[in-house]
């Protein structure tokens, strides 16, 4: 294994005066696909948002590129080169697709036309809809434009929030696929995931967290076969 | 002119209604009847231009922070006071640069010391904070004025008179409507068409994902202070023109105006405060003309609670959705 692009030590993080996160390790190699699994209020945001310099973690260190990145402002986390795709989707309604893709680039200074078009050649029904306002996509089109708007920043390490949640399961296999497609291009990825199985199933490494804590970790198709969290994730 | 029968029955009626000797008169009388009231159309959308410039300012800040910036009236009354003291000093033309750059930097500087700090904190606390902010900008102006009423300089170059369909008016009248719609077009434009306008727009919905997007919300709000402060600069000098005198209350009434304005049009929005300004301050003025100067500010508070009952969310007001 490369040495990881990202690496969390005994990452402590305080949601709502409750500790959500309590003292996690992980690692993401880079140009992998890492999945964090678990139930609901595992921490699992909670971890996402100390990262992306939303909320400040009580205690514990953030590394990227062995850089120490703990507790910066999300502008320079962007800055560095790691963007969050929010859990909800969250494109802005009122600006057209166009507009939410440029936001996208709000820090780059440089000419943005290409990552544009790239953008619409990985989700070509965003193209179509350039000029509509986010706001009236369906919900599978919203995040494609989630996702795109996070590429346009050009990241290296990109997060995702439960791309799948109140998604149709074809929109959600959709969705892995492009996934799937952008890490061939080289992308690292951080996916947090209820749908244990699809996430499993794409990632190259897999941790399962439970009440704040890392229970388990492994390639992610070993952890598909652990009986553990298949009784407990896969319902089989 | 005749219609043949059967042709035309509604034209014809109308026609027959209409001896010529009636319509004539009646004409007469439509045109004293406008030559009478002309002046106050006139002073109507010059008012209603001037209310405009403030009521931006509250439309913006509210459409960003969803606070109501009870301190912007105070922003321009000290906007009046600055220019009596600097033009009693330096003249006019000179005063008037900084008359915008000083409102600028106070508008700035208010948003930094008295709500920045307070970003997370309930929107009850930030409301508290503008109501103390105004009560300081008043006491302040109630300590430099000694309480009594400055004398608002003359701007030659306003207070020129011109002749309008032989109505007699100060330039003033005629440049504000002007002057506010050339600044409202530039501020669409820098809303709808720049980058900035951009991040102004993506903060006014939604802090956390702008803030995942690399904006510098603090930035975007500052500016959008600056920007509601130089035009309420701007609505100052044109509205002081029209009064002799500035005191530190002098701000209550049309910054209360230009909110009732803001209300109007549908909080959050710039057209609708825009257009709720006119409305308002045309309303006023024709009110006056018809010798009911006693009602005219009530009847821009009666239209508030006419609003607020039927249409809360304004003229362009956004719509409440509550999907996500």
């Amino acid at each position: 294994m490369s040495d990881p692009i990202l690496r969390i030590k005994d990452l402590k993080v305080n949601y709502g005066g409750i500790e959500a996160v309590k003292g996690i390790s992980l690692d993401v190699p880079k140009g992998e696909i890492v999945t964090l699994i678990g139930a609901n209020g595992a921490g699992k945001s909670s971890t996402l948002r100390a990262i992306s310099g939303l909320v400040k973690p009580t205690s514990g260190t953030i590394e990227f590129e062995g850089e120490d990145i703990t507790a910066k402002n999300p502008t320079d986390i962007v800055t560095k080169g790691i963007t969050l795709v929010p859990e909800g989707r969250k494109i802005f309604p009122d600006l057209t697709v166009k507009e939410n893709l440029r936001v996208g680039a709000y820090l780059r200074k440089d000419d943005i036309t290409d990552d544009i078009n790239w953008v619409y050649d990985l989700f070509p029904r965003l193209k179509e809809r350039s000029w509509q306002a986010g706001g009236t996509l369906s919900g599978g089109e919203q995040q494609m434009l989630a996702v795109g708007r996070a590429l346009m920043s050009r990241p290296k390490v990109i997060m995702m929030d439960e791309p799948s949640l109140g998604l149709a399961p074809l929109v959600v296999r959709g969705i892995f696929d492009i996934i799937k497609e952008i890490n061939k291009q080289g992308m690292t990825i951080l996916l947090i995931e209820q749908n244990a199985n699809m996430a499993l199933k794409t990632a190259h490494l897999g941790y399962v967290m439970e009440t704040g804590r890392i229970t388990l970790s492994g390639p992610g198709k070993e952890l598909l076969t652990n009986e553990s969290v298949k009784a407990a994730y896969l319902g089989t | 002119m005749r219609f043949p029968r059967g042709a035309d029955p509604f034209g014809q009626r109308i026609y027959s209604l209409c001896s010529k000797s009636f319509r004539k008169e009646e004409l007469c009388k439509m045109s004293d009847f406008i030559s009478a009231n002309l002046p106050y159309l006139l002073a109507g959308i010059s008012t209603g231009g001037q209310y405009a410039l403030i009521a931006i300012g509250y439309t913006m800040v509210y459409g960003i922070l969803r606070l109501i910036n009870f301190a912007h009236g105070d922003v321009f009354m000290v906007a009046g006071l600055v220019m009596v003291y600097v033009s009693a000093a330096f003249g006019p033309y000179v005063a008037i640069p900084v008359v915008i750059i000083s409102t600028m930097v106070l508008g700035f500087a208010i948003e930094r010391v008295a709500y920045k700090p307070l970003r997370s904190a309930p929107r009850m606390s930030v409301m508290i904070s503008a109501i103390g902010v105004s009560y300081l900008l008043q006491n302040c102006a109630l300590y430099f004025t000694g309480g009594l009423p400055q004398v608002y300089p003359a701007i030659p170059f306003l207070a020129k008179s011109v002749t309008i369909f032989g109505a007699t008016t100060k330039l003033v009248t005629l440049i504000t409507p002007v002057l506010t719609i050339v600044l409202v077009v530039v501020l669409m434009l820098l809303i709808n068409h720049t980058k900035m306008g951009m991040a102004m727009r993506a903060v006014s919905k939604d802090f956390e994902t702008s803030q995942l997007m690399g904006i510098k919300i603090n930035s975007v709000i500052s500016t959008t202070f600056v920007i509601g402060c130089f035009l309420a600069a701007i609505g100052s000098l044109l509205y002081f023109s029209n009064y002799t005198s500035v005191i530190p209350t002098s701000g209550g009434m049309p910054g209360l105006k230009a909110f009732v304005a803001a209300v109007f049009g549908g909080i959050g929005s710039i057209p609708g405060a825009v257009i709720g300004a006119f409305i308002i301050g045309i309303c006023e003025n024709l009110m006056k003309g018809l010798g009911l100067t006693a009602f005219s500010d009530a009847f821009t508070f009666v239209l508030l609670i006419v609003i607020l009952v039927v249409k809360p969310t304004g003229i362009f007001g956004e719509k409440a959705t509550d999907k996500v």
